[in-house]
């Protein structure tokens, strides 16, 4: 092995008592079997969290962050194992531990907590009982153990932990289900806490919350923590250092802070480059992209795993392997070139003159009173009500609205998936589209077209990606013979592919090809708007910029108006022109992106952007939402945010009357009872620009 | 929950409803003449039209049915053909005995089906799972006849420790039955096992691959702990429809069984009945089997919810 | 300073199917011993079904009636039958009616389950629910009893069991394509297909029956060994192949009285053959369902 040993860290910050680093990993090696041959997730990894320190393990897919969790644990799936290297807990070898050693481990020392809180508990025991179990096993009697499983949930801030011990799972709501998971990992009081992914599942504002919790018990029991994520805001916020994996490896280390800031390894400072930040826009600091595709797991590689993707590759990288280098004590790199990385050539221009949206009046489309009423066992959901929203031509208007806001069945709505209720009227040039898009002409059907966010749902995994692309065509445009195949030529050129592709079919092809090759398919037909919903969720964030950029650049060479809906506030900052914010069903605010942004807003949207995390730091106001979204088959009288906001009127009027969507600046339409200056006034108080 | 089980139970009355309409009018598909039938092919016609129209067989088609139907549902049977008396006593007594070998046979093969299924899956893709697995499907596909065949023969005829006929005599006792009912429960078995190991196997195989028997095990419990505590529960819950449905199959057992093995149950009545052209007795008999059939699934359903915290309680907040 | 540079060559490695190197279904199949056992036997079985008459030693009809009931020996493996006929023969002869009824039985059942199953579950609506109570009122009495009933109605040729026992199967395998198919519901290629302005026979010929194959394909597997099931079941009640035609079921049925007076051999080979021909059927379906898991 040509690597120096990864220092000792300084550790957590001054100030807290420092003993022998909880865990130590060290040229930790593990190898999967799959279908009768070895393949390396993780090729000699090593490092240390040390004692109430938090580390983030930062990655992508096939990044193998999973698998540290799994090989922490000892749990690999029958076909792993870990082929070489060594893992200490707490001083103790993790391999040689035998079976009741083993247990007595999982019991008291490590805990875990994983990405689907839900799924994560019994269905069939009740929750009370489950959290209990830990006590147990520590060997408290069955009374005794309950008592302390009550006291511990109502540390995680469970309003009525008796109500909640006494119900089983599937009637927690997400948030609540993952506190009472987390309840479970602290009860044992472990050295260790693994979280992976705990919070993608969940809501920006839940996450918060949840974010917040776990900062504040680390602090109380003194746990080290381990964090694995892909979303790097998030390890940003949480954690004191910080290890980037890429394709198994450890490529680089260190202070959170110092990592994120100053990156001195091509992957991380290309993947800092694909996260859209503030003051970034489409045609303005473009996103960066990181060119080529993740390696295929378990390819071998010889030489720096990252070199066929890097601008400043040189042949010593391709020949071996860079051991790790020291760039401070704290910080190690392993880049032969790493002090050069941070000038990493951009593989993108940074400016691009797009053009801008036509300043007419003229909207493309209009949605006008759009109600949506779903029956169901307790009572009908009201997904949507009474919505009115203008899409004007050439703009891209971001949808941003957490679970239960409706910007789904809108979409559908507004596509014809979804008939609306009586009274509502859908409208595309000032012609009324039929509800049902059985009854819409082909011209019609042309128009309005969508990206969809899973990939592997969209397209048919049975036909090629020419007849994929070809059927719009076919069908929609009309066209056949030479024309087609030409215009199949073109398309797939559009969307940075090749024509080798097109003999694939869409399980041969990664996530972000498959989503250029919907892509394709929706701009085939030559639509004039383009419902994007969640188009870049499902993909890794380096594909995610190149998929961004690739649907600014379409919409500026074809013309088309963008409908884009998404919870990550980021990536619509990126893109959109406007925003129109929902909540339950209901639009919040609308208006032009920056002056949304920059407030004065209304206070759901506030909430929202205290809540996301941003690499560039905490914003100073944090506002943080108490309780859980409510219901939509239940929804709260008057203003239907009322329950949960932190600025509700004294006067009661947000109880008793839902505020009207009224203009409060020229374009700008918000739908509450707090008049815009006041809102200013309380906003600015402490308001990051 | 009480609406769901009375939604439930009006659906399986039309289900029973439309089952009786299909036994009636393939009943009257089967060719031949009743009176015919009965009184032999060189009794005069105008005897056997006398007989058609004292049977009722000449009235219209669904004025026969309304007249059965009501019938049936006072409790009145009909008059069998073949032994010019009353259904009822016949099914009765018929039914009884299947019963005894269901019975019998479920005893045996529920624990059975349910351990091999288990084992199955805890060593599964190994040996010991894939024997269970293949076995458990070859058995069920082999028809019970031919596994009845090969049972006779070697325990009754090679080796003689076994009774080839089922029925013991009027009187005997319990230990007699039972010895003789051996032999019979054997096919039935067979062709059980198959469905309810795979049921099993599958639903064990899933909890146990599930997040919560992760947690479980990352608890730090015994994995014998996690078994028992954490994973039969949800996975023996399906497996609890697949017993149900496994009457229907049984039943048809008893048809093949009963008649290889000489025992008076009702499956064999129905086969006699068919091969009479003993309208009453055959609707009859087939129409309590499909009665047998529905208590059955309605009452794996019932148990199924309420076993079910997910369906017992619905979804809330 | 940052500017742009030349993109890496364009000859980058795009993620290729990750089975260079790995095997296709075919091999994948011919690698395990279950499926191969079991191919073996269906082929050796087939053979019979062609060729049997050339392969028998004695002639399966011809009655010897000075050497009835005959042990096995030498000349007669198998033995003979009450009617002095070489058992054996018989067996090998008896084969090809069971084997040829069942197998288009279950091509015909699977046509039209494929079709209903596909319209329950892509339709839906009221056909569906009223479609799917006649099916749950079928199914409520043994496949053999509904079988048995239509065949003594109307005659037992190979011809009508042919078709009876097809229709008998439709129900069955409509519901399992039926589930194949709601879960390609959730999906959203379907979504698109009616943005596309596609038609519900295209959608459901085009876009879900591909994806249905492998659920289909096995059902049919499956479906063929309870074939011979119902096929060999009707023979022992006496409504499958008419006599003299040499068929195992009938054959049994014919002599199983023989077994209270010790005679074995008559029933029990033919009732081996049964078993073994389901069992081979059963391994190739499982080694296809392992298959098609992986």
């Amino acid at each position: 092995m040509t690597t120096t040993d990864a220092p000792i860290g300084p550790g957590p910050p001054a100030g807290r008592g420092e003993a022998g680093p909880t865990v130590q990993v060290e040229h930790m090696d593990v190898t999967y079997r799959v279908r009768g041959r070895d393949r390396l997730a993780l090729r000699d990894v090593s490092f240390r969290i040390g004692s109430r320190e938090s580390y983030g393990l930062v990655g992508e897919s096939g990044s193998g962050k999973s698998t540290v969790a799994l090989a922490l644990t000892r749990y690999l799936p029958r076909n792993g194992r870990v082929s070489a290297g060594a893992i200490t807990i707490n001083g103790q070898d993790l391999l040689s531990l035998g079976a009741g050693a083993l247990r007595e481990l999982r019991a008291r020392t490590v805990s875990m907590v994983y990405q689907e809180p839900g799924r994560a508990l019994n269905p069939s025991i009740r929750v009370g009982h489950q959290v209990a179990e830990v006590y147990e096993i520590a060997g408290a009697g069955r009374h005794e153990s309950l008592e302390r499983a009550e006291a511990i949930l109502r540390k995680v801030q469970i309003a009525d932990p008796a109500q909640v011990m006494d119900r089983y799972p599937h009637q927690l709501s997400g948030g609540m289900a993952q506190r009472a998971v987390i309840a479970m990992a602290l009860a044992a009081e472990p050295s260790l806490l693994i979280l992976d992914e705990p919070t993608t599942a969940l809501d920006a504002t839940v996450e918060a919350e949840v974010l917040d919790l776990v900062t504040a018990l680390r602090e109380e029991f003194d746990t080290s923590v381990l964090f694995i994520s892909h979303n790097l805001a998030v390890i940003a916020k949480m954690c004191d250092r910080v290890g980037v994996l890429y394709a198994g490896e450890l490529i680089e280390e260190g202070p959170a802070r110092e990592v994120f800031d100053q990156p001195r390894h091509p992957y991380t400072v290309g993947l800092l480059r694909c996260i859209p930040r503030r003051g970034q826009r489409k045609d303005h600091g473009r996103l960066d992209t990181i060119p080529g595709f993740l390696p295929p797991a378990g390819h071998s590689i010889t030489g720096c795993v990252f070199a066929p993707r890097c601008s400043i590759v040189q042949d010593r990288c391709r020949e071996a392997a860079p051991p790790s280098f020291q760039i401070n004590p704290a910080h190690t790199s392993r880049c032969y070139r790493h002090e050069i990385a941070p000038d990493l050539p951009r593989s993108t221009p940074v400016d691009l003159s797009l053009p801008t949206p036509e300043e007419t009046a003229e909207p493309i489309a209009r949605l006008v009173s759009v109600s949506k009423t779903f029956p169901a066992r307790g009572g009908a959901i009201h997904a949507l009500a009474g919505v009115n929203l203008d899409l004007m031509r050439g703009e891209t208007l971001g949808l941003v609205g957490e679970s239960g806001s409706g910007k789904t069945t809108l979409a559908r709505v507004l596509l014809g998936l979804t008939p609306p209720d009586q009274g509502a009227s859908v409208e595309l040039d000032d012609q009324p589209l039929p509800a049902d898009l059985r009854r819409r002409s082909r011209d019609q059907l042309k128009s309005i077209q969508i990206v969809f966010q899973n990939p592997d749902s969209a397209l048919n995994r049975r036909h090629t990606v020419r007849r994929l692309i070809s059927r719009p065509l076919s069908r929609l445009a009309g066209l056949s013979g030479q024309r087609l195949r030409e215009r199949v030529a073109d398309l797939i050129r559009s969307v940075r592919m090749e024509e080798r592709h097109l003999s694939l079919r869409p399980n041969q092809l990664s996530g972000g090809l498959k989503q250029r090759v919907a892509i394709a398919r929706a701009f085939g037909s030559g639509p004039r708007l383009v419902v994007c919903d969640e188009p870049t969720s499902a993909l890794d964030v380096s594909v995610q910029a190149a998929i961004l950029n690739l649907l600014a650049d379409l919409q500026a060479k074809e013309k088309v108006t963008y409908l884009f809906i998404s919870h990550d506030l980021g990536v619509v900052r990126y893109l959109a022109d406007r925003i129109a914010v929902l909540y339950l069903g209901r639009v919040m605010e609308v208006g032009p992106a920056e002056t949304v942004f920059a407030g004065p807003h209304h206070p759901y949207t506030e909430a929202l952007l205290s809540a996301v995390p941003s690499i560039d730091g905490q914003r100073p106001t944090r506002i943080r939402l108490k309780g859980e979204i409510p219901s939509a088959a239940n929804p709260p009288s008057g203003c239907v945010f009322h329950t949960r906001c932190p600025r509700k009127l004294t006067s009661g009027v947000c109880e008793s009357t839902e505020p009207p969507l009224a203009e409060v600046a020229p374009g700008h339409l918000m739908s509450c009872h707090i008049p815009i200056d006041q809102l200013r006034t309380l906003q600015s108080n402490g308001q990051a620009p | 929950m009480a609406t769901y089980f009375l939604k439930r139970l009006a659906l399986a009355l039309v289900t029973l409803w439309i089952l009786s309409l299909i036994v009636f009018f393939a009943g009257q598909v089967l060719p031949g003449d009743p009176g015919r039938a009965i009184l032999g092919n060189l009794a005069a016609q105008s005897s056997v039209r006398a007989l058609d129209h004292q049977l009722g067989v000449d009235r219209p088609l669904l004025t026969q049915y309304w007249s059965w139907l009501s019938g049936l549902v006072r409790g009145d049977f009909g008059q069998s053909y073949q032994f010019r008396a009353p259904v009822r006593p016949f099914l009765g007594a018929a039914l009884v005995n299947s019963l005894k070998l269901a019975a019998l046979a479920f005893i045996v093969v529920v624990p059975l089906g349910i351990f091999g299924g288990v084992v199955a899956a805890l060593t599964v893709g190994r040996g010991t799972d894939r024997i269970i697995s293949v076995t458990g499907l070859s058995a069920a596909t082999v028809p019970e006849f031919v596994s009845g065949i090969v049972v006779i023969v070697i325990f009754g005829v090679w080796l003689k420790v076994l009774p080839v006929s089922a029925s013991a005599g009027t009187g005997a006792s319990v230990a007699s039955q039972l010895d003789h009912l051996i032999l019979p429960v054997i096919p039935l078995v067979f062709v059980l096992f198959g469905y309810i190991a795979r049921m099993a196997r599958a639903g064990t195989i899933e909890a146990l691959d599930s997040d919560y028997a992760r947690t479980a095990t990352l608890k730090g419990l015994k994995r014998s702990v996690v078994i028992r505590r954490h994973v039969l529960r949800n996975a023996l819950l399906p497996t609890i429809t697949v017993i149900a449905t496994q009457t229907g199959y049984l039943i048809g057992g008893l048809v093949v069984v009963e008649t290889l093995f000489n025992y008076q149950g009702i499956g064999n009545l129905i086969y006699k009945a068919a091969l009479a052209k003993d309208f009453p007795m055959l609707e009859a008999g087939v129409l309590i089997i499909g009665v047998v059939y529905l208590v059955a699934t309605l009452m794996a359903d019932v148990l199924y919810t309420v076993l079910n915290p997910r369906l017992r309680l619905g979804i809330s907040g | 300073m940052t500017n742009i540079a030349a993109p890496p060559a364009a000859g980058v490695a795009v993620a290729r199917a990750e089975r260079s190197g790995d095997l296709t279904p075919w091999r994948l199949l011919l690698r395990r011993p279950t499926f191969l056992a079991g191919a073996a036997i269906l082929l050796f079985w087939v053979a019979c079904a062609a060729f049997g008459r050339s392969i028998a030693p004695h002639d399966p009809l011809a009655q010897q009636l000075l050497a009835t009931n005959s042990a096995p020996s030498g000349a007669h493996w198998f033995g003979t039958d009450q009617l002095g006929r070489d058992a054996f023969s018989r067996v090998i002869v008896g084969v090809r009616d069971i084997l040829l009824i069942s197998s288009l039985a279950t091509v015909l059942g699977t046509v039209l389950g494929t079709a209903l199953g596909l319209i329950m579950g892509y339709l839906g609506g009221v056909a569906d629910i009223l479609v799917g109570r006649i099916v749950e009122a079928v199914l409520a009495l043994p496949l053999v009893i509904v079988a048995f009933l239509f065949v003594v109605a109307l005659g037992p040729s190979p011809l009508v069991i042919t078709i009876v026992v097809g229709f008998v199967f439709t129900p069955l395998i409509a519901r399992t394509v039926r589930s194949a198919v709601l879960v390609e519901s959730q999906l959203d290629y379907l979504s698109s297909a009616r943005l596309l302005g596609e038609k519900s026979p295209y959608i459901m010929a085009v876009e879900i029956l591909p994806n249905v194959v492998p659920t289909i394909l096995v059902e049919f597997t499956v479906r063929l060994g309870y074939a011979i099931f119902t096929v060999a079941t009707l023979s022992f009640l006496g409504f499958g192949v008419q006599p003299p035609t040499p068929d195992w079921g009938s054959d049994i049925a014919h002599n199983y009285v023989t077994l209270g007076a010790g005679y074995w051999w008559m029933t029990l080979f033919p009732a081996l053959a049964i078993a073994s021909l389901v069992i081979a059927i059963n391994l190739v379906t499982d080694s296809i369902e392992q298959v098609l898991a992986s």
